[in-house]
């Protein structure tokens, strides 16, 4: 039984996220689970941001791939736990910052949510291009909902940072 | 443990009506970067609002679908608070017409922001799985809202003379309608009941507190309230709303069920 989900695992291996094609969809978590259901394989992915326009076009790539691959499996869409980019693997994060999009900080731990909010900006975010930390936030959203927009005062490039969720 | 629909509608309602209004200013914000930060914004509220109908819609059973609940309930249906709908400037009389004001839309997005990361915070807590696990996700979206708007909150007060007069009477236009939080309605007091929903009357030193704290760094003064207080979460709104409606609702209405 489990070389069958072994299986899925590889066939779904290649997916990669489509907005950010270097990363795939289990390095970001997205992919959370492939499963024996009581009524056969199951593969859970869970959404990122709620409105995030990219989870359609990844629930037809899940679904176009396992088709391809002649194996029959339900999507399920699973909220709980809630995403978090602290799923992301060292090396997806190593990733990004190759791409030019520098990777997500930890999200803040046991911070009650009017302390965090009410908290300074936490640990500078390093230019990925050429590392310095001397870098401002332009805006706090970017090309997409899960980036902010940032600018390194050294090189003077603009940069994506993934922001932590 | 199942909630009420009203209860669902309502977190829902007030997601969806925000995300529309924001929406308005999808390619024609002050600075690209706040265009493309409100349209943002806009999409985790309609993000949002698409789960909590998907959500009241299973509950409901039957032909009940997200969209049936978005595109085809009329304004008196709705249950959004009335500060989210209305147009992003002052009051004016009837016949006058305003261009939008950005100072009107960042403080509306912080007062109602500052209250829905209390909520959500707490309603992690729901006995309703379901909804707890809307909440933990729209809590991690909400910060950012925050953190947006509270930013430019202290921009503009402290900003110019021009910004700080433009932000202040924002304030004072729409700070009464604020109250509106503090009471109870029938779905927020069965949801409360059955141990899903949470006593909105809770979160109010710490909501005060929040907006205090952003209107004293931000050089601003905070009205005192007397007056009406408004009842958009149990269907009574502005003359704002069915106008909102009517532009989100029509290409459901005129072409239903079609796709792209
Ligand atoms: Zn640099």
């Amino acid at each position: 039984m489990s070389s069958t989900v072994d299986k899925v695992w590889a066939t779904l291996e290649h997916l990669t996220d489509p907005e950010i094609p270097v990363v795939t969809l289990r390095e970001l978590g997205i992919l959370r689970e492939v499963r024996e259901g009581a009524d056969g394989l199951e593969v859970v992915i869970t959404p990122t941001y709620s409105g995030c326009p990219a989870m359609g076009q990844i629930e037809d790539d899940v679904r176009a791939c396992l088709e391809q691959a002649g194996i029959g499996a339900r999507v399920i869409t699973q909220l709980a736990p809630a995403w978090t980019t602290d799923w992301m693997s060292d090396e997806a994060k190593e990733k990004l910052r190759k791409y030019g999009i520098a990777p997500p900080h930890h999200t803040p731990k046991d911070v009650s949510v009017v302390k965090f909010v009410r908290r300074a900006p936490a640990e500078p975010v390093a230019c990925p291009l050429c590392g310095s930390t001397e870098t401002t936030v332009t805006s706090q959203f970017g090309s997409t909902a899960c980036k902010a927009l940032y600018k390194c005062l050294s090189c003077q490039e603009p940069f994506d940072y993934f922001k932590p969720y | 443990m199942s909630t009420p629909i009203d209860y669902l509608l309502h977190l829902a309602d007030n997601a969806v009506v925000l995300g529309q209004r924001n929406a308005e200013w999808c390619g024609h914000g002050p600075i690209l970067e706040e265009d493309l930060a409100l349209a943002n914004v806009s999409l985790d509220l309609i993000g949002q609002a698409r789960l909590l109908y998907q959500r009241a819609a299973e509950m409901m059973g039957g032909d009940a679908t997200e969209d049936k609940l978005a595109y085809f309930r009329d304004a008196h249906q709705f249950r959004n608070y009335t500060l989210l709908e209305l147009p992003h400037h002052g009051p004016l009389v009837g016949y006058a017409a305003a261009d939008r004001d950005y100072a009107t839309t960042i403080v509306r997005n912080f007062l109602y922001s500052a209250l829905m990361v209390l909520v959500w915070d707490k309603l992690q807590q729901s006995k309703d799985a379901g909804l707890a696990a809307i909440a933990a996700k729209s809590l991690k979206e909400a910060s950012y809202h925050l953190h947006h708007s509270r930013d430019w909150l202290v921009r503009l007060g402290d900003g110019t003379e021009e910004s700080h007069a433009r932000v202040q009477a924002a304030v004072n236009h729409l700070m009464p309608y604020t109250e509106e939080f503090w009471t109870t309605s029938p779905a927020e007091g069965s949801a409360v009941a059955a141990g899903v929903g949470i006593d909105v009357w809770a979160l109010r030193p710490d909501w005060d507190a929040m907006v205090n704290e952003a209107l004293e760094e931000a050089t601003l003064t905070r009205p005192n309230f007397h007056g009406y207080v408004t009842e958009g979460k149990i269907g009574l709104h502005s003359e704002h709303l069915s106008y909102l409606l009517g532009e989100m609702q029509t290409l459901a209405r005129a072409h239903p069920n079609a796709t792209w």
